[in-house]
């Protein structure tokens, strides 16, 4: 069976890296869906946001018993106040932001044709900032944290729907970059980020049970129990190349920002539902 | 001004429990800071006290072996709606919080 999924993952891995005209990120999608699927056939498609524990039960029961007294609350309510507290020239950081409230965190990472890069919602606060004479938020600041806990909360139950718009040029290259690092082996450990979350997913790694690509990015910033604090997707890409022995990018690095577009790109049809809590 | 103490409440028949979250770093004072190398000084969370409408009803001594941002759960019975619920701690630097809540 191990042997089986194993095949079924390479040749997925294959089809995927393939270059051919044919294939855009609808089709990427839909295989890696219906490889998942068939992996764990007993799980509601909608149940993969919750990561790990869709897949193990036992510790499902304990994130259950977590989220009773969620431990990303104060983060929340820490985002709340930095949200609603005007910049010192008076406007507000919503201002920024053509949306309401609940949308806001749901239109990023998106394909940016005037930079011709991958604008992610961390970048785009600073944005906000910088406009308005601010100084940037470091990425793994807790109030770049607690404004992003605070936005992904206000989200939950809005469906994931990342773009890659066939009429920008640079939103498909953007895509395949970061599915190209995705697939391709690095650090001392020569693993790929596909070795263990799409061909491994569900197998143990010493002790911890690997979690399956699909839903990576929909719960996120999360509550490590390991860590006694927050940590956001791109912290998480880090600490897993740096498990690896490689040398992790910049948080917010190219690399990083094309990898979000991917994975996030991967996720469209669950609902976003962050803050998570992780061990 | 968020508070750094949550308390949740949940009564069923004539039993409540009271499950609360605090913010502390709750150092040791083995451990060593990754970049200089230094030992960060203990400080963590030394008396934990919970009081139902002015008696104390729980008063748990801490150590070392409780890490970060502890949470705390306890039952007992014989409260009811309109209870004032108090959970306050002391720490090693002579640190102080608390929270009051009325129940449910």
């Amino acid at each position: 069976m191990r042997k089986a999924a194993a095949v079924l993952g390479v040749i997925v891995a294959a089809l995927l890296v393939q270059q051919n005209a044919l294939a855009g990120p609808e089709e990427d999608r839909l295989a890696f869906v219906a490889y998942f699927e068939s992996r764990f056939p007993e799980i509601p498609f909608a149940q993969f946001a919750n990561g790990i524990y869709a897949i193990d039960s036992d510790a499902r029961k304990q994130w259950l018993e977590i989220e009773e007294f969620p431990p990303y609350e104060f983060a929340v309510e820490r985002g709340n106040e930095l949200w609603h507290k005007a910049l010192p020239d008076g406007q507000m950081l919503a201002d920024c932001f053509a949306a309401e409230l609940p949308d806001i965190r749901g239109q990023f990472p998106r394909f940016d044709v005037a930079s011709g890069e991958v604008i992610t919602l961390e970048v785009a606060i600073n944005d906000c900032r910088i406009e308005h004479n601010q100084p940037s938020l470091a990425y793994d600041s807790s109030e770049m944290i607690d404004l992003t806990a605070y936005l992904a909360f206000e989200a939950r139950g809005t469906k994931v729907d990342i773009r890659v718009p066939e009429d920008q040029a640079g939103a498909l290259a953007a895509y395949e970059s970061g599915k190209r690092f995705y697939y391709s082996k690095r650090g001392q450990l020569n693993f790929a980020c596909a070795d263990c979350h799409v061909a491994s997913a569900g197998q143990w790694v010493r002790a911890d049970r690997l979690s399956a690509s699909i839903g990576h990015t929909t719960h996120f910033p999360v509550y490590r129990s390991k860590l006694g604090g927050m940590i956001s997707l791109q912290k998480r890409f880090a600490g897993c190349i740096r498990d690896v022995r490689a040398k992790p990018f910049e948080l917010q690095s190219t690399q990083y920002r094309n990898l979000e577009y991917f994975l996030s790109y991967m996720s469209n049809g669950l609902e976003w539902n962050g803050p998570g809590a992780r061990k | 001004m968020a508070s750094n103490i949550k308390i949740k409440t949940k009564i069923s028949g004539d039993l409540v429990e009271i499950k609360s979250l605090m913010i502390h770093p709750m150092e040791t004072g083995s451990r060593k800071d990754p970049e200089t190398g230094a030992l960060v000084p203990q400080h963590h969370i030394t008396q934990l006290t919970f009081t139902h409408n002015d008696q104390v009803a729980l008063v748990a001594n801490l150590s070392t072996a409780i890490s970060k941002n502890p949470y705390f759960s306890y039952k007992f019975r014989g409260a009811k709606a309109g209870d004032v619920l108090k959970v306050s701690w002391v720490d090693s630097k002579g640190g102080t919080d608390e929270l009051e809540t009325v129940l449910k």
